[in-house]
């Protein structure tokens, strides 16, 4: 025995280290036919690591006052060694996380990974979607440009259109009767420790369910069910070394992406940072179109497309808040006979199209004034386009959800492989 | 020993603990939550604010800032006030019957004295401030029937002359008077209507 095998042993005595590396690494079965959907698990905790430390590192020197908040980014960005590096990381990185978080998700819908036994996982990483849009909400006023204050500003009403209680929350909220120093102060709080603590513990919660059930695959088939003697799944690689090293090439690919965005585009075109952001916040001075950052524009157009009922706006943001909690449903939502997208028949399939596209449509208005489109002629009352086209796109994004216990019943699905394919 | 325990003596413990439990954690978080209130000093701040009315010359319009909201102020001249009724067609709520203001302020006018509006300047869908378009016709840009008004730029929501909003527009409401009274003939005080009305 050398010195270091001593040592382990000498460890392993009093923490489960060797076991823990085996359990969750090298003696971790992943199913072997793991396509291009399964770089986005890995790339998304790379993005919390980097978030994390580009925040820790911003903390330094930015100041969380409504006086010194925009100048001390502006320092941060002209007069730290660095610090636009940092912060152009730290702001790309949200982007970035929204992106990576979005097409995990969409794989789950392509191979049914929300399935039994998987309704846990899924709905910790609901959560941990709900908490990032928190996050990224809060940090949102940091900067307090006029995007920052605006936007708080309109966010912080929706609370104000909970009936009866309404107003008052909103001034909870807020700390005051407006978007002021003491709201920046909270937000701040929420943004660098208590948000980013309940993330942790969920993605932990997260990895822990599916070191639990085992990663689903694009057959979405269950490997456990073909062991071999000595109990391993026929079908399953250890995670350390075969995907510890496909994820590390889909980190550096990544890398390359990410790098090329902070240095040439941080900005990109005013949709990772808004340029009415590079103006001081002003309270008594509304930018002439406030929209949210990219990530949450086709939750903004579900709101602005819900017309308000009653002389109150809470319909709308009633519905813009089912479009998130729908999801917490899906695991019972869904009853096909089969769980990945290749053994799907036509209705499914059209039914994901059509959802894809309509996100993507909503995603695309929010982002724009409602009159883009013009509007059309007398016949229609003279709708604004764009308004009509946001209505339809709600109503595609809950049918999609809500309908989906009948469609999935009478699809024609195909029987799925014994083992899975290559 | 363990035959020996008497489990609903136990379940009744377990239970009665975990129910103070519960109520020293309510008593606990109160002060956590009250602590995101407005502060004193907020508080404070949001007291009322006078305003001299002699300098504002008839269809002229001032902004005072009331709790961190702008608060306008318009002049308005008999001209302005004549052009109110025409707007009513199209108006979706030209009574005033949603409670956008207080009781002495639902009236055409929405206001205590005819001449002089109060109005908050944030817009009733999403809280952006509307900007003035007071002109009548193509002189606000907003075509030619324009009676005069508000126009917000966020979602395009249109108000006449007494804060109504029009029909069709994003804004649920009319923009909202704020509690305010009259000191004397030229002051006025925004945001305190105790003193009388």
């Amino acid at each position: 025995m050398n010195r270091m095998t001593a040592m382990l042993s000498w460890i392993d005595e009093r923490f489960p280290l060797t076991s823990t590396w085996k359990q969750h690494l090298s003696e971790y079965y992943a199913p072997k036919n793991f396509n291009f959907w399964y770089f986005f698990g890995s790339l998304a905790l790379l993005v919390l690591v980097i978030q994390i430390v580009t925040g820790i590192f911003l903390t330094m020197h930015y100041k969380p006052d409504a006086d010194q908040a925009f100048a001390s980014v502006e320092y941060i960005m002209r007069d730290v060694s660095w610090g636009w590096a940092i912060r152009y990381i730290h702001s790309t990185g949200a982007s970035m996380f929204f992106l990576v978080v979005y097409l995990h998700m969409f794989r789950a819908l392509l191979y049914g990974s929300y399935r039994k036994p998987r309704e846990l996982l899924w709905i910790f990483g609901v959560l941990i979607y709900l908490c990032l849009m928190a996050e990224a909400f809060f940090g949102y006023l940091l900067p307090w440009g006029q995007m920052s204050y605006w936007g708080a500003q309109v966010i912080v009403n929706l609370f104000a259109a909970v009936p009866l209680i309404g107003p008052d929350l909103a001034v909870w909220i807020r700390g005051d009767y407006v978007v002021s120093d003491a709201t920046l102060n909270r937000f701040f709080a929420f943004h660098v420790i208590a948000i980013p603590l309940v993330l942790l513990a969920l993605v932990a919660a997260h990895l822990v369910a599916l070191h639990e059930v085992g990663s689903n695959n694009p057959d979405g088939i269950e490997i456990k069910k073909k062991k071999d003697a000595s109990g391993r799944p026929l079908d399953g690689i250890p995670f350390h070394p075969y995907y510890t090293v496909k994820d590390l090439f889909g980190v550096i690919v990544f890398l390359m992406v990410f790098t090329v965005i902070v240095f040439f585009a941080p900005e990109m075109g005013g949709y990772f940072l808004e340029h009415n952001n590079f103006v001081p916040a002003d309270p008594l001075k509304t930018p002439e179109h406030i929209a949210p950052v990219w990530y949450f524009t086709p939750f903004y157009s579900i709101l602005r497309a819900v017309p308000p009922f009653l002389g109150s706006q809470f319909p709308g943001v009633l519905a813009m808040g089912l479009a998130v909690i729908v999801l917490f449903f899906l695991p019972w939502l869904d009853r096909g006979a089969v769980k990945s997208i290749r053994y799907r028949g036509t209705v499914y399939k059209s039914a994901l199209a059509l959802f894809v596209v309509a996100f993507l449509l909503l995603g695309y208005l929010g982002t724009a004034p409602t009159n883009v489109w013009g509007q059309f002629g007398g016949w229609l009352g003279g709708a604004e386009r764009a308004t009509v086209a946001a209505r339809i796109g709600t109503i595609v994004y809950f049918a999609f959800f809500l309908l989906m216990p009948w469609y999935t019943t009478i699809d024609k699905t195909r029987p799925e492989p014994e083992r899975v394919t290559s | 020993m363990a035959e020996n325990v008497n489990q609903g003596k136990r379940r009744m413990l377990i239970g009665a603990t975990g129910v103070a439990g519960a109520v020293a954690g309510l008593g606990v978080a109160t002060p956590f939550v009250m602590s995101m209130a407005p502060s004193a000093r907020a508080r404070a701040a949001g007291a009322p604010v006078e305003v001299d009315l002699t300098k504002l010359e008839p269809g002229m319009m001032t902004t005072v800032e009331w709790r961190g909201k702008p608060v306008w102020i318009v002049h308005r001249t008999p001209a302005m006030l004549d052009r109110l009724e025409a707007a009513e067609a199209n108006l979706a709520d030209p009574g005033s019957k949603i409670p956008m203001q207080p009781d002495y302020a639902r009236n055409q006018q929405r206001s205590i004295k005819p001449e002089y509006l109060v109005l908050v300047g944030i817009c009733t869908h999403l809280g952006c401030s509307p900007t003035r378009k007071l002109e009548p016709g193509a002189a606000s840009g907003m075509g030619e029937d324009w009676p005069g008004g508000f126009f917000c730029p966020c979602h395009g929501s249109r108000f006449d002359l007494a804060g109504r909003v029009y029909r069709g527009a994003p804004a649920p409401a009319n923009l909202e008077v704020p509690p305010h009274t009259y000191l004397s003939d030229a002051r006025l005080l925004v945001g305190d209507d105790s003193k009388g009305a």
